[in-house]
C-alpha cells in the first residue's frame, strides 16, 4: 500500500508503541524463527536431519527455487505477480541442455535470452498497456509451455548434457565442499538484496509497489521499472532452469509444474506484501528454505508421503497470510 | 479519452471496438466453425457435435462459477483442486449409493468454498492467495484421501457420463440448465444485484449497507460447489477417479472462458452468454489445430495469444 519509506512512519514524532515494534519485528523476522524453531525440532526428533548428506541435499533442492523466488520477489514488491516462472524454469532447462552441445555459453546465454525476452514482453503487456499481471502472465505461461513442447517433440524428446561439460560442473560441480548452484545462489541473493535496497532502481521498485500514481508523480519510470522488474524474472528462472539441467545433466521437460506457486509461497512467508511496496530478498530465501526443511521433514516422517506435504504447505501458506494481514491491519489502525 | 467533444470517425471507433468487446466471442465462434465446416473432413457429424458438447461441459460448469468469482473482482485458482477433492470423495462414498457419493463430493467442494470465502470475506485476504493456498492444501487432501487411480464400476454413474435424452448427453443438459440458472440468478435476483455491486466497488457497497461479506463467502461456496459437480460429471465420463490429473490447469481454461466471454476481470460484471461461448471457443480452437494435425504446443500457444488478445480488447473499453 505504501512505499517503504513511509513504512517508517516519516509523519508521527512519538516513538512505536511496544505492539507496534512487535508486529513489525514478527513481519520481518517470523519466517527466520519459524525456520530456526523448525530446524531446532527437526534435529531433535531425527538423527539423519542434521546430517551433511541431508543438508546439502536440501540445500540444493532449494537453490533453484530461490533464483526463481528472487526475481518473484522484485517483481511482487510492485505489486505484480509473475505465474510463468515455472514454465520459463522447464523452458530454460530445456534449452540449456540444447545449446550445451555448442558450449557453455551458449547453454548459459540462449535460455537467458529467450526467458528474458518473454519476460520483456511480460512486462510491456503489463506496463504499457495496462493488463492486469496475473492474466498476462498465465498467457505467458500457456505459451512459453508450448515453445517448451514445439522444441521437445512435444515432450517425448530429452535433450542431455555431456556429463564432463564445463557447463556440468555448473550444477554437478563443488567448491570447498559446498555445490557451485548454492555458492551461485548466494551471490545472486547478495546481489539482489544490494540492488534492491541500495540502487535507485530498488528505490524505484517499492515506490511503484507503494503507489504507482504517487512513484509516476515523483518522476520514477513506472512503465521502465515494471518491464525490468519482469525481465528479472523470466531471466531468474530461466538461469534456475538452466543450472537445474546442468545439476540433472538434462533438460527437463516435466518439471517446473506449480513452480510458481512455491516461490509465490516462499515470498510471502520471507514477509513480502502481495500488495506490493513492501518486502526483502533475504526474506524470500528463508521462506525457500522453510518450504524446504518443512518438506524434509515430512519425507522424514516415513509413513507421510507427499500429499501431506501439500496439504501442510497449503494450511501453512494460509497461516501466514493471515498472520500477515493481520499484523499489517494491526500496524494501519494504530 | 480526455477530449469531451468526439468527432464522428471517434465515435464509429468506439462503437466498433465495443461492439468487437461485446460479441466478438460469438463471432469467433461463428468464424471457427464456418471453417470447420468448409475445410475439415469428419467435422459435421452428429457424433462430433456430441464428442465436442461433452468435452466443453466440465469447463464450462467451472467457469461458471469462475464468472461469479471474477464478478466479485475475485477469482478461484482452487477449482481444479476441488474436482480433484470431488473425485476422491465420489470414490470413497460410492459404498452407500451414488446419491450420497454425490452430495458427499459436493458438500467437500462447499466446504473449500466456504475457506475460501472466509479467507477473503472475514480476514481479508487476496482471493489469488485465498485460493491459491486451498489449491495447495486442496489436492493434497484429495490425494491423502485416495492416493491413487481407481476405476469407479457404479452402473449408474456410467450412465449418467455417456447416457442422453433424445440424443443430447446428460452432461450438456446439466451444464445448460446450470448455465441458465447462474444466469438467472445473477440478472435476475437480489443476490446477483448485490454480487456486481461488491464487484463494482467493495466500500460503496458496504456503505450502502449490503451484505458483502456474506455475498462474498456466497460465491466461493457456489464456486467450490459447481466445481464439485464438474467433477462428478468428468468421473462420471472417465469411470475412474484420479485425483492426481483430473482438474489439472482447469483453473486457466476457465478463468480463459471467462474472460475471453467479456467479463472483465476488473469485477461488477458477468457475462454468463459470453462465458459459455468462450468455453466453446477454446474447444473448437482446439479441436480445429488438433484436426488439421497441429500439435498440442500450438494449442497452448494460440490460446495463449487468444486470452491476451481478449484481455486487450477488454482493455479499450474500460479505458474510456
Amino acid at each position: 500500500m505504501r512505499p517503504a519509506a513511509v513504512q517508517q512512519d516519516t509523519d508521527r514524532t512519538d516513538a512505536p508503541t511496544r505492539a507496534e515494534r512487535f508486529s513489525a519485528l514478527a513481519q520481518q523476522h517470523g519466517a527466520l524463527v519459524t525456520l530456526l524453531v523448525a530446524m531446532v525440532a527437526a534435529s531433535l526428533s531425527f538423527d539423519t536431519f542434521l546430517t551433511g548428506d541431508n543438508l546439502e541435499n536440501m540445500a540444493l533442492s532449494s537453490a533453484f527455487l530461490a533464483v526463481v523466488a528472487l526475481g518473484m520477489t522484485f517483481v511482487i514488491v510492485t505489486g505484480g505477480i509473475d505465474l510463468s516462472v515455472g514454465s520459463l524454469f522447464a523452458l530454460g532447462g530445456v534449452l540449456a541442455a540444447w545449446g550445451s552441445q555448442y558450449g557453455t555459453a551458449v547453454a548459459l546465454l540462449l535460455p537467458l535470452a529467450v526467458c528474458g525476452l518473454i519476460g520483456v514482453v511480460n512486462g510491456l503487456l503489463i506496463a504499457r498497456s495496462g493488463l492486469a499481471p496475473f492474466i498476462v502472465t498465465l498467457a505467458a505461461m500457456l505459451g512459453a509451455r508450448g515453445i517448451l513442447l514445439a522444441i521437445t517433440d512435444e515432450g517425448s524428446r530429452t535433450y542431455l548434457v555431456d556429463k564432463d561439460s564445463f557447463f556440468a560442473t555448473l550444477g554437478q560441480g563443488s567448491l570447498l565442499g559446498i555445490g557451485v548452484p548454492i555458492w551461485i545462489t548466494v551471490a545472486l541473493f547478495v546481489l539482489g538484496a544490494v540492488v534492491l535496497r541500495l540502487t535507485r532502481f530498488g528505490q524505484y521498485v517499492y515506490a511503484v509497489g507503494g503507489n504507482e500514481d504517487a512513484a509516476a508523480l515523483m518522476g520514477a519510470p513506472v512503465a521502465r521499472t515494471k518491464i525490468a522488474v519482469y525481465a528479472l524474472s523470466g531471466l531468474c528462472a530461466g538461469l534456475a532452469g538452466a543450472l537445474n539441467a546442468a545439476w540433472l545433466v538434462s533438460g527437463v521437460t516435466i518439471l517446473g509444474s506449480g513452480m510458481e506457486l512455491e516461490a509465490i509461497s516462499a515470498v510471502v512467508i520471507g514477509g513480502t506484501l502481495l500488495s506490493g511496496g513492501f518486502g526483502f530478498v533475504s526474506g524470500s530465501l528463508v521462506g525457500v528454505l522453510l518450504l524446504k526443511v518443512i518438506q524434509n521433514v515430512i519425507n522424514q516422517i516415513g509413513s507421510l508421503d507427499s500429499a501431506y506435504q501439500q496439504v501442510v504447505s497449503g494450511a501453512f501458506l494460509a497461516v501466514v497470510v493471515v498472520a500477515q494481514t493481520w499484523l499489517g491491519r494491526r500496524r494501519r489502525v494504530l | 479519452m480526455t477530449d469531451l467533444t468526439l468527432t464522428r470517425g471517434q465515435v464509429d471507433r468506439e462503437r466498433l471496438l465495443r461492439l468487437l468487446q461485446e460479441y466478438g466471442v460469438y463471432g469467433g465462434v461463428v468464424v471457427l466453425l464456418v471453417f470447420n465446416f468448409v475445410f475439415t473432413s469428419n467435422f459435421v457429424s452428429a457424433e462430433n457435435f456430441r464428442t465436442q458438447a461433452v468435452q466443453v461441459a466440465p469447463v464450462l460448469i467451472v467457469a461458471l462459477g469462475m464468472a461469479l468469482a471474477i464478478g466479485t473482482e475475485g477469482v478461484d485458482l482452487s477449482v481444479g483442486s476441488v474436482m480433484a477433492l470431488s473425485t476422491s470423495l465420489l470414490s470413497l462414498y460410492l459404498g452407500y449409493g451414488p446419491w450420497m457419493a454425490m452430495l458427499m463430493a459436493v458438500v467437500g467442494g462447499i466446504v473449500i468454498g466456504l475457506a475460501n470465502g472466509s479467507l477473503v470475506a472475514f480476514l481479508g485476504v487476496q482471493p489469488i492467495v485465498a485460493t491459491l493456498a486451498l489449491m495447495v492444501a486442496g489436492r493434497g487432501i484429495a490425494l491423502v484421501l485416495l492416493p491413487q487411480l481407481e476405476d469407479v464400476r457404479d452402473p449408474s454413474m456410467a450412465s449418467l457420463g455417456s447416457g442422453d435424452v433424445l440424443g443430447i448427453p446428460y452432461l450438456v443438459l446439466i451444464a445448460a440448465a446450470l448455465a441458465l440458472l447462474v444466469a438467472f440468478v445473477v440478472r435476475r435476483t437480489t443476490f446477483g444485484r448485490q454480487l456486481l455491486a461488491v464487484g463494482d466497488s467493495r466500500p460503496a457497497a458496504r456503505l450502502a449497507g449490503l451484505p458483502v461479506r456474506r455475498v462474498l463467502i456466497v460465491v466461493y461456496a457456489c464456486s467450490g460447489a459447481l466445481a464439485a459437480v464438474a467433477g462428478i460429471l468428468a468421473t462420471a465420463r472417465l469411470t475412474a477417479s484420479d485425483p492426481t490429473s483430473l482438474g489439472n490447469l482447469m483453473e486457466l481454461s476457465a478463468i480463459t472462458a471467462v474472460v475471453v466471454g467479456g467479463t472483465p476481470l476488473s469485477g461488477g460484471r458477468v457475462r454468463i452468454g459470453g462465458t459459455v461461448a468462450g468455453a466453446v471457443l477454446i474447444q473448437l480452437l482446439t479441436t480445429t489445430l488438433v484436426k488439421h494435425d497441429l500439435q498440442p504446443s500450438w494449442t497452448q500457444m494460440a490460446q495463449a495469444v487468444v486470452i491476451i488478445a481478449a484481455v486487450y480488447a477488454a482493455r479499450e473499453r474500460g479505458k474510456r
